[in-house]
């Protein structure tokens, strides 16, 4: 039997990675994976949760998140195509007009 | 030790492992290859907690589907290898691990504070997670955020479609 | 008809309205001066209907309000257009819109042909709305509205030739002139006004009037409120030393010096003096003031007349004279004497006013009397209506001018003192010298135009017909206010008519020596004997022997500069008040509190702003991944804070 908390805490070890990963990374694209990385650490969570404790709300709750995840991903990578077109570059410090 | 705990332990060890190394190579396309290593990783893990549905859907989708969404735009665009991770901002990247340990440390207090309620019995656990019962579920109780989701499935489409399109001229 | 008294304040506001808005369209001279005149004449038959009726009751009862509608309520101030019926009011409106109708009409005819007709009209017109408010007001505060409005349109009419040259500047420069000064003399009646409201709690009339006598208001009070007053009053009736605008203010046409500036709103500040009365009687240092000011104005300016050479200068001096013994008569106590000399002085000003017009219109604008001569050949009905004039002005009985003078130079000997009387007297002939000089330069003797340029005619009926009115009103306009002496103790009619009005100032400063009818008789005797030897003395020199006034001004030519220059007090203000106040304005006010401080308060809250929005605007760098990690420092402290409370 595993305890539930051993899941909780790798599931938190995923979505702390996942932020450094977002603050960090210069690479926009990478910063796109890291914010999979932390949807994924919640979905670890919503699963542990829902197995643990019979009620499968959890399970359709991530059914959800994954499909969302999905349609972000897919409009995400758009937009940085589209600002590439214009900059020639994904390095989101050189995406810096709106400031003073 | 249990067949289960040593295959927790595998699966948890490669999903940190390549977390760790996902946000940490300089190469893109690494990142994303370590990524989808993490994905396997996360789908052993939901088997290992009955969930049989969401760790297919999760090979499927994540590893399949956006992972290769994620490829296909580094090819396209070929972005340079990124300078070394700690020379430029340092003081951002400090506080952002800082930031970073705070909240995990937080996250674990936190944990062992939640009430836990009654565990539930192994059958049970094995039912829910069958397809069966979930598409059951999805169709009749959940019914609208099934039909909602479709929609921002679609409006996603149409999204992405305008979005990178080339200016007519 | 009391109780629509209003009306004679709203018809000529009508009139104001139509040819103010609508003059300039309708083109026709007639219909905007019967409008006009048409206006003030319904406002002096409201006027006249009320005073009748005031006649029909009993002398208690004569004194009536009658409210129009609210005006201002707040803070303990509630002033209406109100208007107090009694028996002063009710002089001053019939002599305001009776001579005013005459004016107007003489109007058509003196301003026909001008461009500026129907604004003409539309200025008189509000002029009156004005004067009614002012002289039939209830509380002080419509009165002062009253006073502001004549101030106004005295200055709108002086400068009603605005494209015009006048003596060392233009003809906006008199106006403002006037203007200007007038509003010093405010200064001192809003003064006065603050003082009452503080004492009294109100500016009511009939709430402060009568509670003046056992107020047990500290007496300096009152002779501070007094003082202020009269400031105001020295403003608006030209006495010193706020006179210097009057001669300017002849600038204007002249039935605008005539109606304003010698019959109405210069004696606006005798009314409000005489309204007042109960408080000058508590005020003994300020009745002095008020009526050693007077003689002292009556003095000084008849001196200067007697070397005028303009025609309207010399009437304009003649006009500061003549209210210095007004006030003169106001200071001694004598207030009916005051507004009998007001009534009779507007009959016979007016006059003169208007036949100077009427030389003026046929001498085709030519104002300087040495270039006169010989006109009554030409004007008849002019030079025997001013001839009417300048006889009542000197104070030759039995015309109106000799019973309001003499009554005042009585009323000083007997309250003030001979030292009074003297002066007044030798003001009383110099008045007669210089009336008679002018009337011998201009009308009679050697003709000294050219006739081959200038062609001398009479005026039209339209102007001649007032002018008659006014002569028979000179004549006659003297008998409802006989003295005592003629007439018996309670033969008066005039002084019994007012009486009511002044009976707390009067009850207040009863109590004097009592003088014998024989001390009256020689009085009255030697001024008019004065006044006949004056006028002779005059013909004499101006007709037979021109050469005479020629040698003694050459021999005294320092005093005659003086006397011409008017005493230079124009220039002295000049130096002393004007270039130190424009100094100031300029030095201080300007360049320091506008320019540095006023600015520098507005300039330096927006430096103040943009100095800590340069440190401010540092948070924006754009960077996104910062602003990530600022979120994720405030995520980490909510977090803290949830788990706290654990």
């Amino acid at each position: 039997m595993i305890p539930l908390e051993y899941y909780l805490i790798l599931s938190a070890f995923m979505f702390v990675t996942g932020v450094t990963g977002v603050l960090t990374r210069r690479n926009a694209i990478v910063v796109f994976m890291s914010i999979e990385l932390m949807l994924n650490s919640a979905n670890l969570t919503f699963v542990a949760y829902s197995s643990f404790f019979g009620d499968v709300i959890g399970q359709l709750f991530v059914f959800f998140v994954m499909a969302v995840a999905a349609a972000e991903v897919a409009i995400g990578l758009a937009i940085i195509i589209a600002i590439f077109r214009n900059k020639l570059t994904i390095n989101i410090d050189e995406i810096n007009i709106l400031k003073w | 030790m249990t067949l289960e705990q040593g295959l927790f332990g595998f699966f948890a060890l490669i999903a940190v492992a390549s977390s760790i190394l996902m946000v940490t190579r300089k190469n893109p396309v690494i990142s994303a290859l370590f990524l989808v290593l993490n994905f396997g990783a996360l789908s052993g893990i939901y088997l290992l907690l009955r969930a049989q549905f969401i760790a297919v859907v999760q090979v499927i989708v994540y590893a399949g589907a956006i992972m290769v969404l994620f490829l296909f735009v580094l090819m396209l665009l070929r972005p340079a290898q990124e300078k070394s991770y700690f020379k430029d901002r340092p003081q951002q990247k400090f506080m952002a691990i800082v930031v970073g340990v705070l909240m995990f440390l937080q996250i674990i207090y936190s944990i062992f504070f939640a009430m836990p309620g009654k565990m539930a019995d192994e059958a049970r656990r094995v039912e829910i997670g069958t397809i069966e019962f979930i598409g059951r579920e999805l169709y009749t109780t959940y019914l609208l955020p099934f039909e909602a989701i479709a929609f921002v499935l679609l409006t996603a489409t149409i999204g992405a479609l305008v979005l990178s399109k080339k200016k007519m001229d | 008809m009391t109780e629509y008294i209003y009306l004679a304040v709203l018809f000529p506001l009508i009139g104001f309205l139509i040819n103010g808005l609508f003059g300039r369209l309708i083109k026709n001279e007639k219909i905007i001066g019967s409008i006009g005149a048409g206006m003030v004449g319904l406002a002096f038959i409201v006027i006249a209907f009320s005073f009748f009726e005031t006649l029909g009751l009993p002398a208690e009862k004569r004194s009536r309000i009658v409210e129009w509608f609210t005006w201002i309520q707040a803070g303990g101030i509630n002033a209406a257009f109100s208007y107090q019926v009694d028996q002063l009011s009710l002089t001053m409106s019939l002599i305001v819109t009776g001579v005013g109708f005459i004016i107007h009409v003489y109007s058509i005819g003196y301003m026909h042909g001008d461009k500026g007709f129907w604004r003409f009209f539309a200025y008189l017109n509000l002029f009156i709305v004005a004067m009614m408010n002012l002289v039939l007001a209830d509380n002080f505060v419509l009165m002062f509205l009253g006073w502001e409005g004549v101030g106004l349109c005295s200055y709108l009419l002086i400068g009603f030739y605005y494209d015009r040259k006048f003596e060392k500047g233009t003809v906006a420069d008199a106006s403002k002139k006037a203007f200007v000064v007038n509003r010093i003399g405010d200064f001192g009646f809003l003064v006065g006004m603050f003082f009452i409201f503080y004492y009294f709690g109100s500016l009511n009339f009939s709430e402060v009037l009568p509670f003046v006598a056992n107020s047990g208001i500290p007496s300096w009070a009152f002779e501070a409120i007094a003082i202020f007053l009269f400031i105001g009053a020295t403003g608006k009736s030209a006495q010193i030393p706020l006179y210097v605008w009057l001669p300017d203010a002849m600038a204007g046409p002249t039935p605008v010096s005539a109606l304003i500036h010698a019959a109405t709103m210069v004696t606006a500040g005798i009314y409000l003096v005489a309204r007042t009365s109960v408080i000058f009687a508590m005020a003994p240092t300020a009745m002095m003031i008020v009526a050693v000011v007077g003689l002292l104005t009556a003095f000084f300016a008849a001196t200067i007349g007697l070397v005028q050479n303009d025609i309207k200068k010399v009437l304009a001096y003649s006009t500061v004279s003549q209210l210095g013994y007004m006030f003169l008569a106001l200071g001694v106590g004598a207030f009916s004497a005051g507004i009998f000399h007001v009534m009779t002085h507007a009959f016979f000003k007016a006059l003169l006013f208007l036949g100077a017009g009427s030389v003026i219109h046929g001498m085709h604008e030519e104002q300087d009397i040495r270039n006169y001569g010989g006109l009554k050949k030409y004007m008849p009905k002019t030079f025997l209506t001013f001839a009417i004039g300048a006889v009542a002005i000197s104070g030759i009985p039995p015309l109106s001018g000799f019973f309001s003078k003499d009554e005042i130079l009585w009323m000083a000997y007997a309250n003030g003192g001979v030292f009074f009387w003297i002066i007044g007297a030798l003001t009383a002939l110099m008045t007669a010298f210089y009336m008679f000089r002018l009337l011998s330069l201009t009308f009679e003797g050697k003709e000294r135009f050219d006739h081959h340029h200038v062609h001398p005619h009479e005026s039209p009926s339209i102007m001649t017909i007032p002018l008659m009115v006014l002569a028979v009103l000179s004549i006659i306009g003297g008998f409802i206010g006989l003295p005592k002496v003629f007439v018996g103790e309670h033969g008066n009619l005039f002084e019994n008519w007012l009486a009511p009005v002044f009976k707390d100032a009067t009850r207040k400063l009863a109590g004097g020596a009592m003088h014998s009818h024989l001390e009256e008789y020689l009085l009255m005797g030697a001024s008019v004997i004065g006044a006949v030897a004056a006028i002779m003395l005059a013909r004499h020199i101006y007709l037979n022997k021109p050469d005479i006034a020629t040698t003694i001004s050459n021999s005294f030519k320092g005093f005659y500069n003086t006397l011409y220059n008017k005493y230079y007090v124009d220039e002295f203000y000049e130096k002393v008040v004007l270039k130190p106040i424009l100094a100031v304005s300029d030095t201080f006010l300007y360049r320091f509190t506008d320019a540095k401080v006023i600015d520098g308060a507005v300039n330096g809250t927006a430096k103040i702003i943009s100095f800590a929005s340069k440190y401010a605007r540092q948070f924006q760098t754009g960077i996104t991944q910062f602003y990530a990690v600022v979120m994720m420092i405030a995520i980490v402290g909510t977090l803290f804070w949830i788990i706290l409370s654990f």
